[in-house]
């Protein structure tokens, strides 16, 4: 019982059950904060693993940006929805059989894989945002570049989407 | 007792399997952009646990995670900018009544 297992059993229970309660419960508000739980959660794990700054990147864009956005989501569409799940009992269950079989097979893949035995820990030269930096401009500065292209275009769209129609100036 | 890469697995693969079945059984749009959100979520876990515990570690797994954050972030905006749009016209959230395109 090393302390890493003891904040790994904590992080991926958190995570899980704030995964589990998001299916589980009815309004829609509810799901959100429960989802924020499980962002954060997973900011914690990769922090667990060595990438502190993924895991801050996780907090800023998943559980700031995206939580409060689907909430502005909500608030402008359906103030007080719920999601009521009644009507399609027998589709339900064959969706649930399905993911089970979905389950199932990738659990016996991740289980019968030999996976190479865990490396040495190499302490890196450098910390570990600069280690993404110095990669990030160099390796993968076409795709960060392309990507940046996609966010201007991202933003564009959905001013251009969410914008009322018939007003053109 | 230590962490192996089969625990980061198994809880990427639970999130997966439970986002996999909230997008499908939701019928809120908004809580079905917020399955495919946990999805997402779930590949970036195993890319970041590859990226220390794989056969070559590099600290590449960390970069698709971030990229992927980004797309998702994009993907995020402009699914809810369409259900806004949607809703305007219909004044539904209900996935089952946007049928425009089958009829």
């Amino acid at each position: 019982m090393t302390g890493e297992f003891v904040a790994f059993f904590i992080l991926s229970l958190l995570t899980i059950g704030g995964a589990v309660f998001m299916i589980s419960f009815t309004r829609v508000v509810h799901m959100v904060i429960s989802l924020g739980i499980t962002f954060i959660s997973i900011a914690g794990l990769f922090v667990l693993v060595g990438a502190d700054f993924v895991g801050v990147a996780q907090v800023l864009v998943y559980s700031g940006a995206i939580s409060i956005l689907m909430l502005f989501g909500i608030m402008l569409t359906k103030h007080d929805a719920n999601d009521e799940g009644t009507g399609r009992t027998w589709k339900n269950r064959f969706i649930l059989l399905f993911v089970a079989g979905v389950f199932g097979l990738l659990f016996w893949g991740v289980q019968n894989t030999p996976w190479p035995a865990p490396p040495a820990p190499v302490a890196s030269p450098v910390d570990n945002a600069k280690e993404i930096g110095l990669e990030v401009f160099t390796k993968y500065v076409i795709p960060f570049e392309l990507l940046s292209v996609l966010l201007l275009v991202a933003l564009i769209g959905a001013i251009i989407m969410a914008k009322k129609e018939g007003d053109n100036e | 007792m230590t962490v192996s890469i089969t625990s980061y697995l198994m809880v990427a693969l639970i999130l997966f399997c439970v986002g996999l079945y909230g997008a499908l059984t939701k019928r809120n749009a908004v809580v079905v952009l917020l399955s495919i959100e946990l999805m997402l979520n779930a590949v970036n876990i195993n890319l970041v646990a590859f990226s220390k515990f794989g056969l070559y570690p590099a600290v590449a797994g960390q970069i698709f995670t971030l990229f992927t954050m980004t797309v998702a972030a994009a993907e995020v905006a402009l699914g809810l900018a369409i259900l806004i749009a949607l809703y305007r016209n219909k004044a539904t959230v209900n996935v089952d009544e946007m049928d425009q395109m089958k009829r």
